[in-house]
């Protein structure tokens, strides 16, 4: 297969449609809109189900529908979109349910602005909706990523029987890389033994999210956190770079990771002995690796484009075993390389007081660089 | 010969309802000419300070900034429901929202119907422009069969996509509201009578009679693909057919009101 | 060895195709390339720029802050980047659109009459072609030939009758050297 040059939106839709995606539901927001009107071609000259739902609510539910009968079912939005999807995703963790869903994230909160964040990081990663859930959130940080994530995705769904979150950003959705794109896969309609498509021939079924009796619901949700230990023990994932050697260490995820990428490089051309720590898989976390790796550093620099969402996650799981500095910009400001290579000089150079937050020596900065005053 | 000095004669100025800033509006939009009827009509009834504006999520999501009253800003689609916890806490203000067309008849559906049918004493100003604008030119619930929009390449094939929603039709036949009309901003006689049903439907609201709501057919030339010109043509040939321009619903007590 | 180049200008210019066009010749060069627009809820009109970034490993970001090389075609443009080119980077503008010289003299500053040779060629929409050609002749990392097999290849082919033109524009640009920095 050759490469082509592909936009991130249009990748993750095509990657879906060649994992043998049945139907897709969706609502125009930006910056996701050209998953949507790529597919609003696409699918039908595929003879696919392709709807344009009446909001994210409605596209949501016609996900739920249709994944309950079995089908490869996907819906993509941006992160006012997703909010509106909350409760579907619930009900859908609730009936075990295998779909596949991607957020675009833009600038919150509120309609906020349509530049590239990542602050629904807490929203997905430990939400998606009320009830005790767990949802696989993956974050590419690249277009050949998010193809390879995509087009498994839909396997690692039915697999568990859950919710995959493709977790992209503004940035990833509009980029344009060379990538290669797999073969299509036969388009099949599957007919799993828990779906709902007519019980012709066997005894009828029922999907619900409906537990009315506690001691059963607290059941149902015993087994899916034993579920999810398995998720956390096969599917994990993360990439390093340059930690061999390294005494410091940038923990980013997506487009924060490949600009922190830049500013490793750089601050390694300088002699500094810094790596970078890149987890895809943000629920499951990498975790033993991280606390690993902490214990031998000297410092942790967390960089996020939002306010330190995953920055508690890491101060929680390296316990304290490494100083941890932070930086991030916020609502749709993406961080340049030479600000994270500021900060990486800056946790070498003045090594900091471990009793004191890391959010709150970078609040101070931050807002007498912006703001002024003290 | 001496000549007398001309009188100076203001005709025609800003409405004191509107700010003196130039709006984000792509060139040949009838947004701008719905926001200044609106302003005008608010100037006439002498309402500015008792008034409070609802924008909703669109290419008009700024209207806050050229309305000069008071006005906030609704999620995508709940201006309705937004209004409707101003005015009834404030029942003496006039309290108005402005939406589009994916915003108040795709994912706002369940709002408009449900304040017009608790007969919610607010003015729904709907601009219909047969696509979702801030977007980029999406299939709406007004979309047309057979146009092609970036969501609906091919054109709207009802049999697949469904068909367009005459929404004023729709809400009229709820008992609570009592002035529903359609008009349109394709041309000076036109937007003069569009002016005329904003002014009743204040007026409605002003007596008390509940929901009101002028639906008015406007242009989207950007994503359109066409000229202003060719535009304003279009609502004429293609829209207005489809949405005819009439009253829906009159309460009886307006049946003498003269603008 | 990495280069960012960023080319800025009025929608409509074409500044979003040509970036798109250079990273289509250094993917078939065999070269990383990331090409990244800047995005905004500009349906009407207003700037439009493009980042593009070539390296010969796997790209961090695809943004920069000092560009190596910023192709400008309108006074705003030149305004907003002159300062930001990395020193002894390259700066191209379009002389037909700005009223003023590039003051910095760290850098190689070329003024190409984009506008003007586009309408010599008799069409005007070549001029983001023109500049395209001037920043690969001060550039060095892309030869024009790999430019004009993107064209072919990746151009819809009912466009292929703009190739010849596109072809005269290409090289006419790539007539215009920056001074050396003085
Ligand atoms: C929950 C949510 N979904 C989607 C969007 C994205 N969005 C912004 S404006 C818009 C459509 C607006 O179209 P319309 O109401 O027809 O107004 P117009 O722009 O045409 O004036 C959409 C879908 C959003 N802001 N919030
Ligand atoms: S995109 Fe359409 S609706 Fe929006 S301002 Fe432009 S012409 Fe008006």
């Amino acid at each position: 297969m050759t490469k082509e040059m592909l936009k991130g939106n249009v990748a993750i839709a095509e990657a879906a449609v060649r994992a043998g995606l049945n139907a897709y539901f969706g609502y125009p927001i930006t910056p996701q809109t050209e998953l949507l009107e790529y597919l609003s071609a696409r699918m039908p000259e595929l003879g696919r189900a392709f709807v344009q739902a009446e909001s994210e609510l409605g596209a949501v539910n016609m996900v739920y529908g249709a994944a309950c009968t079995g089908a490869r079912v996907l819906s993509s939005s941006s992160s006012p979109g997703i909010s509106l999807m909350m409760e579907g995703i619930s009900y859908i963790y609730g009936t075990e349910i295998p779909v596949v869903l991607v957020d675009v994230m833009r600038g919150g909160p509120g309609l906020g602005n349509i530049a590239p964040a990542q602050a629904d990081y807490n929203q997905i990663v430990h939400g998606g909706g009320h009830g005790d859930m767990h949802p696989i959130v993956l974050a590419p940080a690249n277009v050949q990523e998010a193809i390879d994530i995509t087009y498994n995705a839909f396997d690692l769904a039915e697999k568990y029987r859950t919710i995959v979150v493709i977790l992209a950003d503004g940035s990833l959705g509009q980029i344009m890389e060379p990538a290669e794109l797999p073969e299509m896969k036969p388009l099949l309609m599957r007919q799993p033994d828990w779906a709902t498509y007519g019980a012709e021939g066997r005894p009828k079924r029922f999907l619900s999210s409906i537990n009315i009796d506690p001691a059963k619901h607290e059941i149902f949700n015993i087994r899916m956190e034993q579920r999810w230990q398995k998720i956390i023990a096969n599917e994990i994932r993360f990439k390093e770079y340059y930690l061999d050697d390294a005494k410091y260490a940038v923990v980013a995820f997506g487009t924060s990771g490949r600009i922190a990428l830049s500013a490793v490089r750089s601050a390694r051309a300088k002699g500094i002995p810094v790596g970078l720590f890149r987890p895809v898989s943000l629920a499951p976390f990498p975790e033993q690796a991280l606390y690993e790796l902490s214990k031998r550093l000297e410092g942790l620099l967390v960089v996020e484009m939002n306010n330190g969402q995953m920055l508690e996650d890491v101060i929680k799981i390296t316990r304290h075993q490494t100083p941890i500095d932070f930086y991030a910009r916020t609502g749709g400001i993406v961080p340049m390389p030479e600000e994270i290579e500021a900060a990486i000089l800056r946790m070498v150079e003045e090594p900091v007081n471990t009793t004191e937050h890391p959010r709150d020596r970078w609040l101070a900065r931050l807002s007498q660089e912006l703001i002024g005053g003290s | 010969m001496v000549q007398a000095a001309l009188e100076e004669q203001i005709v025609y100025s800003r409405p004191e309802s509107f700010t003196a800033v130039q709006t984000h509006y792509c060139p040949g939009c009838t947004h701008g000419t719905a926001h200044r009827l609106v302003a005008e009509v608010i100037d006439e009834m002498e309402i500015r300070e008792k008034t409070v504006g609802v924008a909703s999520v669109g290419c008009s999501v700024f209207a806050y900034n050229y309305f000069n009253m008071d006005f906030v800003q609704a999620p995508h689609g709940r201006a309705p429901a937004m209004a409707t916890g101003v005015k009834r806490v404030l029942p003496d203000r006039f309290v108005f929202t402005y939406q589009g067309d994916g915003d108040l008849a795709s994912i706002g559906m369940g709002e408009i119907v449900a304040a017009a049918a608790r007969g919610e004493n607010i003015t729904v100003i709907f601009i219909n422009n047969a696509n979702y604008g801030m977007t980029g030119g999406q299939m709406a619930p007004t979309t047309l069969p057979g146009q092609q929009t970036s969501s609906s390449p091919n054109g709207r094939d009802v049999e697949v996509m469904g068909f367009p929603i005459r929404t004023a039709e729709l809400l009229s036949t709820l008992d609570g509201a009592s002035y529903v009309v359609r008009r349109s901003l394709h041309d000076p006689k036109n937007i003069r009578m569009a002016k005329k049903a904003i002014r009743m439907a204040f007026e409605t609201q002003k007596q008390g009679l509940g929901f009101s709501m002028v639906e008015l057919l406007s242009v989207c030339p950007t994503n359109w693909g066409m000229t202003p010109y060719q535009a304003n043509q279009w609502v004429q040939s293609a829209m207005v057919p489809y949405y005819p321009l009439n009253d829906f619903k009159v309460h009886p007590a307006l049946a003498n009101f003269r603008v | 060895m990495q280069t960012e180049i960023i080319i800025a200008g009025f929608g409509g210019q074409g500044v979003l195709f040509a970036g798109q066009v250079l990273a289509y010749a250094a993917m078939d060069q065999g070269m990383h390339v990331t090409w990244i627009p800047s995005y905004g809820p500009e349906m009407r009109g207003g700037t439009a720029n493009c980042t593009v970034v070539i390296s010969d490993e796997e790209i961090g970001s695809p943004i920069v802050s000092r560009p190596t090389v910023v192709v400008a075609m309108n006074k705003p443009s030149l305004d907003k980047y002159e300062n930001m080119v990395k020193t002894g980077g390259v700066f191209i503008v379009n002389q037909s659109m700005v009223d003023r010289e590039v003051e910095r003299k760290d850098i190689h500053s070329v003024m190409v009459p984009a506008n003007e040779i586009a309408e010599e060629i008799g069409d005007k929409r070549m001029t983001n072609m023109v500049m395209l050609g001037a920043l690969l002749a001060n550039l060095n990392i892309l030869p024009v030939d790999a430019v004009e097999k993107a064209l072919k290849d990746h151009l819809p082919v009912k466009h292929h009758k703009l190739l010849p033109a596109n072809r005269q524009a290409l090289e006419k640009g790539s007539s215009f050297i920056a001074a050396p920095v003085s």
